[in-house]
């Protein structure tokens, strides 16, 4: 799912400094399981936001709302009553949220209040790792189910770098060099075979965003 | 003739080859080319131009390559795909081989956190492997990657590449290599070699998959100048292995410098030894002026003359 992780409270204070009444909107999907924009988050930072207006004398009537998803419109639509109502809307969903709300309240200014980091996994409580870069053409039935695209710092396609030493990448020794993975789960398969392949240049142009958005258009689905 | 270079000719005629590698100045000053250059003249048979290596901002591998043609010595030119897309590589490689460029060297590149631009975007449109299998098609199909497209002219390269055996997977460095073979690789030059054990064991799963008969491997060695360069080489440097005896023997020596040099021309020795190695690739970083007595002493000189 994607990651996100609030923005230090000054910037978002910033932000709003000419505002005096707000909406904070989080959302309940994917910001609620990292804990970074739920509606606990909606809650805590409401509250440290009206603290520190309070504190330089300047109020802030700050409102909360957790919309299921704050992608979809028929959600964002939900808050069209509550942001008609305020002068400004600080939204912690990922930036996809923020954006569903910019193109549906086209004169309320909306601000972002965390920064999205990436597609990731849980990888044991409090801690997230990417794993998915939406690259468009998924290879992971070459790489036994390890992405080099999201997960080595160079993104290899044929094997791992002179910097790969003890399973761990040079750049962050923390990290687990991908190819190693790759190596060792193959072999754990008995595909090593795959490894011998030439996996040729990618067409980022074609299925990265290198062409700008990309789109998913469904006639079957359209009503 | 792929491309009709010194090395290339030194190579196919079996004779033990000797390349050195020049960095580039971090700026526009000529003079520590020529003043590098200098010490390598009439000791090696090429001379391998990094490309931004460890991701410092220096003078581009091109125009270095292209100053060494002119002081009659011949150029690597060495390529990453960290800082080019696959517009500039094909286009860099037009402009390189209408210089005079032979030899090319395709390489990833070191991480650009490790040098003095951490701000900015890698590229890493290809990878390495891509990367050489682009420039073969540019010289053998005569079409850009991905293409039908005629280019204007010919290209005319010997294609290097690395490998490293000190690296991990190390099981997985053969299967490399292989791969680096099949996409078009001529010559190989490996990471500098301390710990001769596991490179005699890299050699041999080599051979094993036959690929000492399909590519030429250059040995790489680099001469320990000091016992601190030894420790904090093995410490710090992924990829890189050397022995507690060889650290010992530089950190005991009284005169570590020339007891780094001696171990150098010892490895280049044994190194001779091993089937399937077709010469030797000297990096004697910012000790340019070692690699005459190294290759002295290695009984390396003088280097051939060849037609």
């Amino acid at each position: 799912m994607i990651k996100a992780e609030q923005k230090p409270i000054d910037e978002i204070l910033r932000y709003l400094v000419p505002h005096n009444k707000i909406l904070l909107a989080g959302c309940g999907a994917c910001v609620t399981v990292c804990h970074a924009g739920g509606e606990k988050e909606v809650g805590l930072l409401a509250s440290g936001l009206r603290m520190a207006r309070m504190k330089i004398g300047k109020k802030i009537e700050v409102l909360e709302a957790t919309p299921a998803r704050q992608c979809e419109p028929e959600f964002a639509s939900e808050l069209t009553e509550t942001i008609e109502r305020v002068e400004a809307v600080i939204s912690i969903a990922c930036g996809v949220g923020v954006q569903t709300l910019a193109r549906h309240f086209a004169m309320i200014p909306v601000f972002p209040g965390v920064n999205t980091t990436f597609m990731g996994e849980t990888v044991s409580h409090g801690f997230w790792e990417e794993r998915c870069q939406a690259c468009g053409n998924c290879i992971l039935e070459k790489t036994g189910g390890i992405c080099p695209i999201a997960r080595c710092a160079k993104q290899l396609f044929n094997g791992p770098c002179g910097g790969s030493s003890k399973g761990k990448c040079e750049i962050k020794r923390e990290a687990d060099c991908a190819w190693q993975l790759i190596y060792d789960r193959l072999k754990n398969l008995g595909q090593l075979y795959k490894l011998e392949e030439v996996i040729p240049a990618k067409r980022w142009g074609v299925e990265s965003r290198d062409s700008g958005p990309r789109r998913i258009v469904r006639e079957d689905l359209k009503v | 003739m792929k491309a009709g270079s010194n090395l290339e000719k030194i190579l196919e005629k079996r004779i033990f080859a000797v390349t050195g590698e020049l960095g580039p100045p971090k700026g526009n000053d000529v003079n520590v080319i020529k003043r590098k250059a200098e010490f390598l003249k009439g000791y090696v048979d090429a001379i391998n131009i990094t490309d931004n290596q460890t991701a410092i901002v220096r003078m581009s591998s091109i125009a270095t390559s292209s100053i060494l043609i002119q002081m009659e010595l011949e150029p690597v030119m060495q390529m990453t795909t960290r800082d080019r897309n696959r517009i500039a590589i094909q286009s860099d490689v037009f402009g390189a081989t209408a210089l005079g460029i032979k030899n090319m060297l395709c390489l990833t590149g070191d991480h650009h956190t490790f040098g003095n631009q951490v701000d900015s975007k890698n590229v890493h449109d290809l990878d390495s492997i891509q990367l050489i299998d682009c420039v073969r098609t540019l010289r053998d199909q005569g079409t850009l990657l991905g293409g039908e497209e005629k280019i204007e002219g010919e290209v005319k390269l010997l294609i290097g590449a690395a490998e490293n055996p000190f690296a991990d997977p190390f099981e997985f460095r053969a299967i490399r290599l292989g791969k680096k073979v099949a996409a078009g690789a001529d010559f190989i030059q490996t990471q500098c070699i301390y710990d001769m054990n596991r490179f005699k064991e890299w050699m041999k799963m080599v051979r094993d998959r036959g690929l000492h008969e399909k590519v030429h491997i250059l040995a790489g060695v680099t001469p320990l100048k000091s016992g601190g360069m030894a420790r904090y080489m093995a410490k710090n440097v992924s990829g890189i292995i050397i022995p507690d005896e060889i650290i010992d023997r530089v950190v005991k020596a009284k005169k570590p410098a020339e007891e780094g040099i001696k171990i150098c021309v010892e490895q280049i020795q044994e190194l001779r030894e091993i089937e399937g190695v077709r010469g030797v690739h000297i990096m004697a970083i910012e000790w340019e002026q070692m690699v005459s007595k190294i290759t002295e002493m290695a009984g390396l000189l003088p280097r051939p003359k060849v037609e």
